[in-house]
């Protein structure tokens, strides 16, 4: 599965980070981030914890509007919207960029309901959600795992189960883009490399950005990594960026290297 | 050296039981009150109780019959506050909890909220009879009682709204607003449902606490006497905790029975409520640990 | 088809941010609605209680021993009541916090988990108990006991008022008080039993301190709940409207005086403004002490926020 030399390089931009900088009250959370997500490509956001890589992944659904106190810096673009602009509605925003956290947080409510929740708060007619469900399961592939348990909870799901139903549930609003926060940390082993398996199979059609402190996850799975570090002010910077491979086997900077192969070793 | 640390820890093995057995005592001294009041209340108005008693009008300013207005009256009260109370104390907590940015306005309402919890019960008597009976021309009636009372329970409202609110866990909101949901939708369809046993309970605590309250209504419209359902909001009426007030101190020679009968009546019916709290909030709590 | 999809798509989604305007400023104006019941009640006291002090000078109205409503002229002091307001809640307070704290510690420290899950609704149900039955239970029951323990004439006096204030007060004392205790961090109980200390001295030396201000501001609340207790006093208390310092003769605190007073009072009459002027009077007592106990509260909560 040699799926990192694909040609990164052709693929236009679909999102892009310019001078962005983050501060969180008076402390600067982010400083002067430079950096575009190819069309199509999985994106790793490599790093020490603390370095910002998840604040730098919800600027791009504007999740950090929920901080109080955060103000950001920069331009941010999805496509050409300038998406920091005063006149980009968030919910428009949010439906077209996809989130998958942390840890499974489905609702506590049906598979069924949980996948839907989001067309309906769009409004789709009733008739059509079935169709929704369905397809947004399989592509999600776990379709044939919960076919005849739609109206189950979505919690009396596994750990690997309940991510990847917030994945359909995620796909099910037919976002461009899919961030991750680091999706996989909670899961053990198998189901990650499940998770890991439809992120190639999903990057076909969607822009996806995940977050990760896992370096073998990064190398497997992505196309461009980018890697952050933090400077002693506690501000998170970009250190280095490019086509995976090429970071991992030969940084170009001192930082990155020692906390590759301190990872690696 | 070692011959005073065995000295003194052996005198504070004795210090220890002794001032764990007062402390237990003190706790038993303020718990068994409330079981001695019970079953003494039970023990005396039991005999009072006859079905007559519930669904009769009262005669001779209440030292005969029943006392079905003031049961029906007391119900009166309950719903009303809950209708009124509820909604705005629910949105008031979701506005604290949700809406609001860490602004001077947030900090005037938890004041508010403090204070109005605070205000003597008669205060709001007397606010309720210059405010709703008279500025606002309602009349000594039912419907002043019930904007009094809602007024008294609003601090009450509001506080548990916002407690159940803030117990619902962070990420399914998030999760809500990054699938594209308004933020009204992730109230609605996940921060509400969520949170509604524990408003719910708040809610029920705080009508009890209305069914039990005299001082507020005594100015407002409850009536000493009044052998007759009201007809309307704008009509006095009866209600348990006044009638008891009035027959408990006010009615010479009537007996002790049909004293601790209403006594019993009233306190059956907060109980009964707090209680039904008490059971939700434990019921929740468990499914929330398990 | 799809381009019809669309079209409506965006069109419904115009319509939710119509709708969420509109439902901001609703929710907005419910929070704004609270703060103005407090302040309209302020209003309203100051409305009807003001004109109180256009015959009566403020401070003859607060020094005057004299009430007498309805002689002409009427004399309006209530000096009394105030009095009386401080004795009988100097007492439920003084009852209250030993007994308050002192099962806040025993709850929050010793008990067993199943005596506290028996023993907390049970406190929850005193709170619950409705005032109006307190005075009745008063009344019937603690006057006797009250008479006979001090050979009494009555047994309606100052003592037992402050009596059953104090437990109706006593529970706000214990849930804040324990929620206070239960705030301290584990780490500082367990740094004093790994330096060989007792449970005993651990409670007295690290938990109690560190819980001070929020046994403080129960204390508080508790003395403020007393203050603004109305029908029970209104039973118990005796209602004499003679100056008394001694908790053993009757008394009148001021909310008495209102709730025994304001169905007879003539609506704009001169002694229904001075019962709202009285009323003034416990809304800016009550409203420093629970604003006090408050800011202490918050000095508690801060202590330990993470």
């Amino acid at each position: 599965m040699n799926v990192n030399s694909t040609a990164t390089a052709n693929n236009k931009i679909k999102m892009c980070a310019r001078s962005v900088n983050v501060f969180y009250g008076t402390m600067q959370a982010l400083r002067d981030i430079t950096l575009d997500i190819p069309d199509r490509t999985i994106t790793a956001i490599i790093g020490p914890s603390g370095c910002g890589k998840s604040t730098f992944l919800r600027l791009f659904n504007r999740m950090n509007d929920l901080i109080i106190n955060a103000r950001v810096e920069g331009d941010i673009k999805l496509d050409d919207m300038a998406i920091y602009a005063g006149s980009v509605d968030v919910v428009d925003l949010r439906r077209r960029v996809g989130m998958v956290f942390q840890k499974p947080n489905p609702f506590p409510m049906s598979i069924f309901d949980n996948v839907a929740y989001g067309p309906q708060r769009q409004g789709v007619q009733k008739n059509e959600l079935p169709d929704i469900v369905e397809n947004s399961l399989k592509q999600a592939a776990l379709w044939d795992e919960v076919k005849d348990k739609l109206h189950q909870s979505g919690l009396s799901l596994s750990g690997g189960q309940q991510q990847r139903l917030c994945i359909a549930r995620a796909l099910a609003v037919e976002p461009e883009v899919i961030l991750m926060d680091e999706p996989c940390s909670a899961l053990d082993p198998i189901a990650t490399l499940k998770i890991e398996d439809l992120m190639r199979e999903l990057v076909k059609d969607y822009t996806i950005i995940i977050v990760t402190h896992n370096m073998q996850q990064a190398a497997r799975v992505s196309d461009v990594s980018a890697f952050f570090w933090m400077e002693p002010d506690r501000a998170g910077v970009l250190v280095e960026y490019g086509p995976t491979p090429q970071m991992f086997s030969r940084p170009k900077d001192k930082r990155t290297e020692g906390y590759i192969t301190g990872r690696f070793g | 050296m070692i011959t005073v640390m065995s000295a003194q820890s052996k005198r504070h093995n004795r210090t220890e039981p002794i001032a764990f057995f007062i402390l237990g005592l003190f706790t038993l001294i303020i718990v068994s009150p409330v079981i001695f009041i019970l079953v003494y209340i039970l023990i005396n108005g039991i005999g009072a109780i006859t079905w007559d008693f519930l669904t009769q009008m009262p005669s001779m300013a209440g030292k005969a019959g029943g006392i079905f207005p003031a049961i029906i009256g007391t119900f009166y009260l309950m719903l009303g506050t809950l209708l009124c109370a509820l909604p705005i104390g629910m949105f008031a907590a979701l506005y604290l909890t949700e809406y609001a940015r860490q602004n001077r306005l947030v900090k005037i309402i938890n004041l508010t909220i403090v204070n109005l919890a605070g205000v003597p019960s008669i205060v709001y008597g007397l606010f309720g009879l210059g405010f709703f009976v008279l500025t606002m021309n309602i009349g000594m009636s039912v419907l002043a009682a019930i904007l009094t009372l809602s007024c008294q329970a609003l601090a009450m409202m509001i506080a548990s709204s916002r407690e159940a609110i803030v117990a619902v866990p962070r990420e399914y909101g998030e999760a809500s607003l990054a699938l594209g949901s308004t933020k009204w939708q992730t109230i609605r369809h996940i921060v509400l449902p969520q949170s509604m046993p524990g408003i719910i309970t708040g809610a029920v605590l705080a009508i009890s606490r209305a069914a039990g309250e005299t001082a507020p209504i005594l100015t407002v419209g409850a009536a000493f006497y009044l052998p007759a359902l009201p007809q309307s909001p704008f009509d006095q009426f009866m209600a348990l905790a006044y009638h008891l007030y009035t027959v408990a101190a006010n009615v010479p020679g009537i007996s002790k029975t049909t004293i601790w009968g209403v006594a019993l009546v009233l306190i059956a019916v907060v109980l009964i409520f707090d209680i039904g709290a008490i059971i939700i909030r434990m019921k929740a709590r468990q499914r929330r640990h398990e | 088809m799809q381009d019809h999809t669309i079209i409506s798509k965006a069109h419904y989604r115009a319509g939710l941010r119509v709708r969420e305007k509109v439902i901001e400023l609703f929710i907005l104006c419910n929070g704004i609605l609270v703060v103005a019941v407090l302040i309209g009640i302020l209003v309203m006291l100051l409305i009807e209680g003001i004109p109180a002090f256009s015959q009566t000078s403020v401070w003859d109205f607060f020094t005057g021993t004299k009430w007498y409503p309805v002689s002409n002229p009427p004399t309006f002091g209530i000096f009394t009541f105030f009095i009386s307001t401080i004795v009988v809640t100097v007492i439920a307070t003084i009852l209250a916090i030993p007994l308050g704290v002192g099962s806040a510690i025993y709850l929050a420290e010793i008990a067993k988990p199943k005596i506290r899950e028996t023993v907390k609704p049970l406190i929850e149900l005193l709170a619950g108990i409705p005032s109006i039955v307190m005075g009745v239970i008063g009344l019937a029951l603690v006057t006797t006991v009250v008479r006979e323990a001090f050979n009494l004439n009555t047994g309606l006096c100052g003592l037992t008022a402050g009596i059953m204030l104090a437990f109706m007060s006593v529970p706000i004392v214990v849930s804040i008080s324990e929620d206070a205790l239960s705030t301290v961090p584990k780490e500082f109980r367990e740094a004093s039993y790994a330096l060989g200390a007792t449970k005993w001295q651990t409670i007295i030396h690290v938990c109690v301190p560190a819980a001070l201000s929020g046994i403080t501001a129960a204390i508080m609340l508790g003395i403020g709940r007393a203050i603004g207790e109305t029908m029970t006093v209104l039973m118990v208390a005796g209602g004499a409207i003679a100056l008394n310092f001694s908790p053993l003769e009757p008394m009148r605190p001021m909310t008495a005086v209102i709730a025994a007073e304001i169905n007879n009072a003539v609506r704009g009459g001169a002694q229904y403004h001075a019962l709202f002027a009285i009323g003034l009077a416990l809304f800016i007592l009550t409203f420093f002490v629970n604003f006090a106990a408050d800011q202490v509260l918050e000095r508690q909560r801060r202590k330990f926020a993470r």
